[in-house]
């Protein structure tokens, strides 16, 4: 008998012949945060919860994205970085980017290491949480964009911002690689002192467009 | 008790001699030495007030909490009533999204398949992600013996690996050391490491980084496990903190994931009950740095031969106990550790296995059967706290009184010990005698003459028990009398 064949046949073994039948399950937590996607109360939400991770917002009108990624990116990583150490998801909105940005293509990903920032869109951002959620989508970037490089930035649009967990995964698409991101990457390994920034990004800074 | 059904041969327990399920002494003798070190103690003890504290917080936060936990619970009950069909159809819609099934039925043909996929590679490393699975097999110990180098990547784990350790926690592997000696582990065992490393845990971070950068870019097989594999469409999960693991599920040619069969989930939806219940409960955050979901392979972004293993290693004799089965429901949170009495004196290590504290006490005996763990049922108070955090209502101190039945009913020996649990048992199933029983405690009271606790000077074989227990005086009147004399009948 094949594995296979073993494991699903203790399987029904071990249930028996008369199994019981699996009782409804009660989905009475809350779906919803009650607030439309973009609500003004969210978006403070999100913000506060982003820096409670001690990431960085930048909130901006819509005619001023570019300058504001490039404030984000002096803020992440001191004034002096040169346009081609920034690389931008295939993707990214024109005029999101910096000018004389790199723009990812299909070099092999460990190339990435040598940039010292990456600029991506989201797929959704959840208030509740503090997350940020890419999808791998052309705007998004393929996930070794928005790990390799040291300083990662991510533009979020109001509409994209929902309340709660339930709300943002009835958004995605589960076929895609996802990548939730909930500040910059950490560790409490030692003592359970935290410190930012082990093997992901050391600096998450997130540019809100209203 | 199990049910084990008339003319069906009992299912395999996990083998032994392989793996990491079975400590080489008992639960009491590990613990005396570990009671004995004060620094393990001070450790834990900070270390677990430190999460209690931050997970309270952020549980009290979610007003919906208790649904949630109502829906963790039933959801997982519900799944392993149909087991069977969720494993078939993630097969299916794994198997449609360019990535390979594979079946094992325990430890040693979960090692062999992920040795020979590596092997297959051509690769002579390989990069790990913490899994417990992968530890229960002990399938480190498997490639380095075909003389696969294999690297641990998570921070903890690596402090265990290069300092020949055993892990002594879920969450933070490495809760035992302190920053002083971490230094010392990685000054003596990280090649050309800087030699004016402090004890800074930034520092020793960052040492860490620079160690292992170089090894990701370079690794073309990584291992990892998963917290969730969803049936309806083939999607995997792996929720953590530092990125390493999503260096080895990002950059790696080839990704090898080794879940339990326990850890599917049957749809998509599904995970928006455990996302909220996991990180809460486990680091007492909102939500985990980082959480990567996958299904099968995406031209373009990531492995492009991706292989999972599903394990069984004594699980379906886990199920097969009507009782006992609550303990597949664990999503390895570790909120019961944290919150258990008897973990923050005795310490991981004490518990033998990869899992300890009060889902180890419950997981581990019934994975090999009580007899290879026969001391862990009784490493409890049974004084419910673990219950209370539990993010998906498992009730171990049921399962344990259970399991410390099952132990005695299963000895051959008949020791006072053994008498009088199977008499408790007996007892505690018929409420006319279990009433009778409580009122027969009040020979007790004569016993303690007036004493809060019942003396250490017994007479043998009760010394035996009482000589590290304090037994408490037994009431006036049972609580059953009491109740019915206020209340009425
Ligand atoms: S038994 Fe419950 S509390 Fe303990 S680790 Fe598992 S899920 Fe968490």
């Amino acid at each position: 008998m094949s594995a296979r064949e073993d494991v699903l046949g203790r399987i029904r073994q071990a249930l028996g012949p008369d199994r019981t039948a699996p009782a409804e399950v009660a989905r009475d937590y809350r779906h919803s945060d009650g607030r439309p996607a973009g609500d003004p109360g969210l978006l403070d939400l999100l913000v506060d919860r982003v820096e409670d991770y001690r990431a960085s917002v930048l909130r901006c009108g819509p005619g001023e994205v570019a300058g504001t990624v490039a404030a984000a990116l002096d803020q992440g990583m001191g004034a002096g970085w040169a346009p081609g150490d920034v690389v931008v998801a295939p993707g990214l909105p024109e005029e999101w980017r910096p000018p004389g940005s790199d723009v990812d293509d299909d070099r092999p990903p460990v190339q990435l290491a040598d940039r010292s920032a990456a600029v991506t869109a989201v797929a959704v951002a959840i208030a509740e949480t503090g997350t940020l959620v890419l999808d791998g989508s052309p705007a998004c970037g393929r996930r070794a964009l928005s790990l390799l490089p040291d300083c990662l930035v991510c533009v979020v649009r109001t509409d994209q911002v929902v309340g709660s967990v339930p709300e943002a995964l009835a958004r995605l698409d589960p076929l895609r690689p996802l990548t939730m991101v909930s500040g910059p990457s950490a560790t409490s390994d030692i003592e359970l002192q935290r410190v930012e920034g082990v093997h992901g990004p050391r600096t998450l800074m997130v540019v809100l467009v209203a | 008790m199990t049910a084990v059904h008339l003319g069906m041969p009992a299912l395999p327990t996990a083998p032994r001699g392989v793996g990491h399920l079975r400590g080489d002494e008992s639960f009491p003798a590990a613990a005396r030495s570990a009671l004995r070190d004060g620094q393990l103690r001070a450790n834990l003890g900070h270390a677990t007030t430190t999460i209690r504290d931050k997970r309270a917080r952020v549980v009290d936060e979610l007003p919906d909490w208790a649904e949630l936990r109502e829906a963790g619970r039933a959801l997982k009950a519900a799944t392993m009533a149909r087991l069977d069909d969720h494993l078939e159809e993630l097969e299916r819609q794994v198997t449609a999204r360019g990535g390979t099934v594979h079946w094992a039925r325990d430890a040693n043909e979960a090692n062999e398949i992920v040795t020979r996929l590596v092997q297959a590679t051509g690769a002579s490393e390989v990069v790990k992600v913490k899994s417990m699975a992968t530890q229960e097999i002990g399938l480190n110990e498997a490639l380095e013996a075909v003389g696969l180098d294999v690297f641990e990547t998570d921070l903890a784990e690596l402090i265990v690996q290069l300092g020949e350790d055993k892990p002594s926690h879920i969450l933070v592997p490495a809760i035992h050391k302190n920053r002083a000696e971490i230094r010392e582990i990685f000054a003596r065992t990280i090649p050309g490491v800087d030699p004016g490393l402090t004890d800074d845990p930034r520092q020793l971070a960052m040492a860490a980084r620079a160690h292992l950068r170089e090894r990701f870019l370079r690794a073309r097989v990584a291992v990892s496990g998963a917290n969730f594999g969803i049936a309806d469409t083939g999607t995997l999960a792996v929720v953590e903190s530092e990125g390493n693991g999503r260096m080895c599920l990002t950059l790696p040619e080839t990704l090898i994931t080794v879940m339990g069969i326990e850890k599917v989930v049957p749809t998509w939806q599904d995970l928006e009950v455990f996302l909220q219940l996991l990180p809460r409960s486990s680091t007492g955050e909102r939500m985990n740095p980082y959480t990567s979901t996958w299904a099968g392979v995406t031209p373009g972004d990531g492995p492009q031969e991706f292989h999972l293993v599903l394990l069984d290693n004594g699980r379906t004799a886990v199920l097969a106990d009507e009782v006992g089965r609550e303990a597949l429901h664990c999503i390895r949170c570790s909120a019961c550790l944290n919150v258990c009495p008897v973990y923050e004196r005795a310490g991981g290590h004490s518990y033998g296995s990869v899992y300890p504290g009060p889902i180890g006490a419950i997981l581990s005996p019934q994975l090999t059967g009580v007899e290879d763990n026969a001391s862990l049922p009784y490493a409890s108070s049974l004084c419910g706290a673990c219950y209370d955090v539990c993010p998906v209502a498992i009730d171990i101190p049921k399962i344990l009184v259970h399991l410390r039945a099952e132990h005695v009913e299963a000895q051959q020996r008949v020791t006072p010990e053994a008498a009088a649990f199977r008499a408790l048992s007996t007892a505690m199933s018929r409420p006319w005698l279990w009433h009778l029983t409580q009122r027969a405690s009040r020979l007790g009271r004569l016993i303690a003459r007036g004493r809060p606790t019942l003396p250490n000077a017994l007479p043998p074989p009760i010394s035996g028990w009482t000589r590290s227990r304090d037994l408490p005086t037994p009431p006036t009147s049972t609580f059953v009398e009491s109740w019915t004399r206020e209340h009425g009948r």
